[in-house]
């Protein structure tokens, strides 16, 4: 895992972060993510089989709530900062493919 | 007289006894942030109206001689991540410019019950990535001290407006330092409260299991007294405690460490930091010792690895919560270049491409990574069980000792422009803040001086274990009383004048 991590490497992530990097961009990133990757690596060597995960510093158990119907924003509301909004709806681009 | 150089518990306190009018207060907030916030650029948008119209209504309430909040009518500065309902609230980023939240965060809510005068949103690293606020997308905030340095960050435009008497108070997040380090850095006072303590409820989320709001003040007591309001159990904030706030406000006004066990943290201070730090850190532990507390040095070894476990913990998360910009529902919206008709994930790529600034993208792209199949064990995985370690080396430290101590920051200000290239370097601001973040536990800066070869302010940190926030008050109110007899007025009035722009009416 110290191989570091390659242009392509960051052209695919990227892609599945949904975020359009331009070449130059990739060119850029490429050697910065490299060395913050080198950094943080060293993490697995003290972290031993033995030690339990911490996801949360205070642990709690589930959080219920009564049942019961609480005031939320009107659909006005809701929709006052969309890009776009048809029929009291949010309006988006197509999601198939072209192929589809 | 303007009133913009008196602490919020003195504004208080003149409000309350009719001296003073909180409508001339806000004014005299507004007419300052207009004469010199060109320079300092602390606020990302102002309210002005809304504040004013806050004030009158206060004074109007206050003079029917109804029972207010102790800070009714103390205006105060937002950071940019908090939802505001009708003040348009971007997180520093261009994907949400002109975005008009139409609710309040709980935060919000309380502020504005208490009816204190929102003058307007403050400026920060985009979603409140990084240590200086140059990663903002609508410029940096310049440090009062020093307009050719950073402010901090992510909090610099809070910690900025105070430290440039443009807001008596603020509110600021802490994810990994984002209080703390540009309270250090401007010589204003910051605290992080326990995780959990403030709900996170209306926050634009960073990183969820680290983010805590708290308050960014010039004195300590003003922060306890905004600690205090803002605190407390709110439902819908899953992970906000269910406990009374502990009485930060009492403490903060006891001040006395006599008998008290103060740690210091052996990996927290030395190499890496810098002298002046070091020896104004120093003399405050010879001012702690003189109060009576016992000094003890303690060993915290799993602290060298936090600010790694914190870049791996802090990426996977946001590269998670950042998912939500996808342009369908609020924000920013752009086609790709040169494509007719493209689909909902063309869309959401190129706008991402277009709404993100580069330390965003460097952090989603590492998070993505780091959650990744292969890699899950080897990055994410690792870094969850080193937060144990971190939490345990924390916990052995607290059955020594009251309180933890430290540095804030290993540096004072550096120049804007200098860390932008080296993102590890940028990282090392916050090696001492992020331990805190990692465990949960509570955290405060206070200022203890400038520093002799640069004659910019330096911070001490105090750590107290989780819900122990009062302790923090009270030690850093004993410092911070002990430091103003040496001094004879607070550090803040060492600071050079800013140039001033007359306001216009």
């Amino acid at each position: 895992m110290s191989d570091g991590i390659s242009r392509a490497d960051v052209a695919h992530l990227a892609n599945l972060a949904r975020i359009d990097l331009s070449d130059a961009e990739l060119d850029r990133l490429t050697p910065e993510l490299t060395v913050i990757l080198e950094s943080v690596a060293q993490v697995a060597a003290i972290a031993s089989a033995d030690v339990p995960p911490t996801s949360h510093a205070v642990p709690l158990s589930n959080v219920f709530r009564e049942d019961v119907v609480t005031p939320g924003l009107t659909p006005e509301q809701a929709l006052a900062g969309a890009p776009a909004v048809e029929q009291q709806r949010f309006a988006v681009p197509r999601i198939l493919g072209e192929d589809a | 007289m303007s009133t913009i150089r008196l602490s919020a518990a003195e504004i208080a306190e003149k409000l309350a006894a009719g001296e003073v009018s909180s409508a001339e207060v806000t004014q005299d907030h507004l007419d300052r942030i207009a004469a010199v916030d060109g320079d300092v650029n602390a606020f990302l948008a102002l309210d002005g109206e809304g504040a004013l119209e806050t004030a009158r209504d206060v004074d109007a309430r206050r003079a029917a001689g109804e029972t207010l909040h102790p800070l009714a009518g103390v205006p105060i500065a937002v950071k940019d991540v908090v939802a505001t309902e009708g003040i348009v609230t971007t997180a520093g980023s261009r994907i949400l410019e002109g975005w008009v939240p139409p609710y309040d965060a709980f935060l919000t809510r309380r502020l504005r019950a208490a009816g204190l005068p929102i003058l307007g949103k403050t400026n920060m690293d985009e979603f409140a990535m990084g240590s200086s606020t140059e990663h903002s997308a609508y410029g940096p905030t310049h440090n009062p001290w020093d307009l050719d340095r950073i402010p901090g960050g992510s909090g610099g435009g809070s910690a900025a407006a105070v430290g440039a008497y443009e807001a008596p108070l603020a509110i600021g997040t802490d994810t990994g330092g984002s209080i703390r380090q540009p309270a250090a850095v401007t010589g204003t006072v910051g605290v992080k409260p326990t995780y959990g303590g403030v709900s996170r409820y209306g926050l634009i989320a960073l990183a969820s299991s680290l983010d805590q709001a708290g308050p960014v003040t010039r004195s300590v007591l003003d922060a306890a007294l905004l600690h205090e309001l803002i605190g407390g159990h709110d439902p819908l904030d899953s992970t906000s405690i269910d406990a009374p706030v502990p009485p930060v406000v009492e403490a903060a006004r006891r001040a006395d460490v006599s008998g008290l066990r103060i740690g210091i943290v052996r990996e927290l201070g030395g190499e890496g930091y810098q002298a002046g730090v070091r020896a104004r850190f120093d003399e405050a532990v010879t001012l702690l010792t003189k109060a009576g507390a016992e000094i003890v040095e303690v060993s915290c070894p799993s602290f060298e690895y936090a600010l790694s476990t914190y870049y791996l913990i802090l990426p996977a998360e946001a590269s998670s919560n950042l998912a939500k910009f996808d342009a369908m529902r609020y924000g920013l919206r752009v086609g790709p270049h040169g494509v007719a008709d493209p689909s909902a994930e063309q869309v959401m790529a190129a706008t991402r491409e277009a709404g993100f600034g580069d330390e965003v993208k460097r952090r989603i792209i590492i998070g993505t990574y780091a959650l990744s199949s292969g890699y899950y064990d080897a990055y994410y995985g690792s870094a969850q069980k080193v937060r144990t370690l971190i939490a345990q080396d924390f916990a052995r430290a607290f059955e020594q000792v009251d309180v933890l101590i430290s540095p804030t920051s290993p540096t004072t200000a550096f120049r804007l422009g200098s860390k932008l290239d080296d993102p590890m370097s940028m990282y090392l601001q916050d090696v001492a803040t992020i331990p805190a973040n990692l465990a949960g536990i509570p955290g405060l800066s206070l200022p203890v001086g400038v520093a002799e070869e640069d004659g910019l302010p330096v911070g001490l940190q105090v750590l107290a274990p989780a819900m122990a926030d009062d302790r923090l008050y009270n030690v850093g109110a004993a410092l911070e009383r002990l430091l103003l007899e040496q001094w004879g007025a607070p550090l803040l009035s060492k600071a050079p004048e800013l140039a001033t722009k007359e306001a216009t009416k």
